[in-house]
């Protein structure tokens, strides 16, 4: 969703959207992920909190969940931002100038149009940040949300049943990997209905 | 008379430093067709995409069905449509037939016809798929209404473009190049189609290389040569009797 509405803006928006989305991106992707989590968890939360109190409102506790989804979510729609803009402009420009033509508006444009005719291109790439996004949860113990990994460490831990644990955690993420690789074939196949197959029979 | 469909008055139209359009006026009266026709380069395409403001002119008057598209400035030189609402309700009943057919890929033949109807004309749908294919019939595709536009050879998809633009039930059609992308075994089916439509009197612009076909077809020739209209008039004394050198020169080059 960010990554649709930041690519749409950095392609069609005025100059400042434009600007804005550019500085959005290019920060995002510049500052280590771990950075950013503590950053926006910390520095989140007290902002947060500070605006809350502003208007009058006690202070709320922001669970690591809620922070962790938040985090992921800024930082993979940057990533995506990119990817979606990049299939946006692999659509052939005749089959949006033909809507234009035939006066569709703009918003239905997008949905009608810009948004089935760019996901052929957008799947391969959104799909690999969904897998790594999957595993960059591993990064949200440092704010003391309860993932996997951290849980996987803290039961390794207590019964010193090091291999064991890790092994298993290994195996639900290949799971989890494996599983969503069928779901994405499954989108793939549909988004390029209207391709012909590359490379032979398929 | 009949009514004036299309009326272009001194369009002018600028690419940077380049003046492809240099006051060009053009008009098109209910059931004539019109063909442009004029050398690479010469701004016939250019002129056709300015009618329903694909290009922006610089400056000009463009009426359709007596209606004049309202424009404004656009802060770089060009007008811009200044009613949205207006210039999308325009375009929808124009039909655009382009080039390279511009299908939309991921909707089949029978999707793509009926996409407009439904979508921008708000047609019920099984409406729009009964006249949908009929006009897939009409143009000779009927039974591959389920089939992607990558699957059709290119005269198939010129000719689903074709049932696109009459799905809108256009009162204009706008015919740019439709066959320069053809291999040229498959460009006669597709003017067979055209000059079908021409015939029943609907009101055509039709840019086009196919001389032969523009003199068959067409009730008035305009040659356009280096953004202006250097000759015009009835086929056969265009073809006939070219009077101006360039027009002549041209006529002896594409054969």
């Amino acid at each position: 969703m960010i990554g649709t509405a930041g690519a749409w803006g950095k392609l069609y928006g005025g100059p400042v959207v434009r600007d804005l989305l550019e500085v959005y991106t290019t920060v995002v992707r510049a500052v280590p992920e771990l950075v950013l989590i503590l950053l926006l968890y910390y520095a989140g939360t007290d902002l947060v909190n500070r605006t809350l109190e502003a208007f009058g409102y006690p202070p709320v506790d922001i669970s690591g969940l809620v922070a962790g989804i938040a985090v992921l979510g800024v930082v993979q729609g940057a990533y995506s931002t990119e990817v979606i803009r990049g299939a946006i402009r692999a659509i052939p420009q005749g089959q949006i100038e033909a809507a234009r033509a035939y006066g569709m508006a703009p918003g239905l444009l997008l949905r009608r149009i810009t948004l089935p005719a760019m996901l052929p291109y957008a799947i391969p790439g959104l799909a690999n940040l969904w897998l790594i996004a999957t595993k960059d949860t591993a990064l949200l113990a440092v704010v003391g949300f309860n993932e996997l990994t951290l849980a996987t460490r803290q039961a390794a831990g207590a019964t010193k049943a090091y291999f064991t644990f890790f092994v298993a955690a290994g195996a639900l993420y290949l799971l989890l990997t494996l599983f969503s690789n069928v779901i994405i074939a499954r989108v793939e196949r549909w988004a390029r209905r209207g391709m012909p197959h590359v490379g032979g029979a398929g | 008379m009949p009514a004036e469909a299309i009326h272009v008055e001194d369009l002018h139209k600028k690419f940077g430093a380049l003046h492809v359009l240099k006051g060009v006026s053009l008009s098109a009266r209910d059931g004539e067709v019109v063909a442009i026709i004029g050398g690479s380069g010469s701004g016939k395409s250019t002129l056709l995409r300015c009618i329903n403001c694909l290009e922006n002119p610089t400056s000009g008057i463009i009426r359709v069905n007596g209606e004049q598209i309202r424009l404004k400035p656009d802060g770089h030189g060009d007008m811009v449509p200044a009613d949205r609402r207006q210039i999308e309700r325009i375009r929808s009943r124009l039909g655009m037939v382009f080039q390279s057919f511009n299908l939309w890929s991921h909707m089949t033949l029978i999707e793509n016809v009926i996409e407009v109807p439904v979508h921008v004309l708000g047609v019920a749908r099984a409406e729009a798929i009964a006249t949908g294919e009929a006009l897939l019939e009409r143009v000779g595709l009927a039974e591959k209404r389920d089939v992607y536009p990558a699957f059709l050879s290119g005269g198939q998809q010129q000719r689903g473009a074709i049932a696109r633009a009459l799905a809108v039930e256009p009162r204009v059609m706008l015919f740019d190049e439709p066959t320069s992308a053809l291999d040229p075994e498959l460009v006669g089916e597709v003017l067979k189609v055209i000059a079908d439509l021409a015939g029943e009197g609907r009101t055509m612009v039709l840019v086009t290389h196919e001389m032969k076909f523009a003199r068959e077809v067409a009730s008035h020739v305009v040659y356009l040569h280096q953004g202006l209209v250097e000759e015009e008039g009835r086929p056969e004394d265009l073809f006939g009797a070219p009077k101006s050198d360039r027009l002549q020169q041209f006529l002896r080059t594409v054969g």
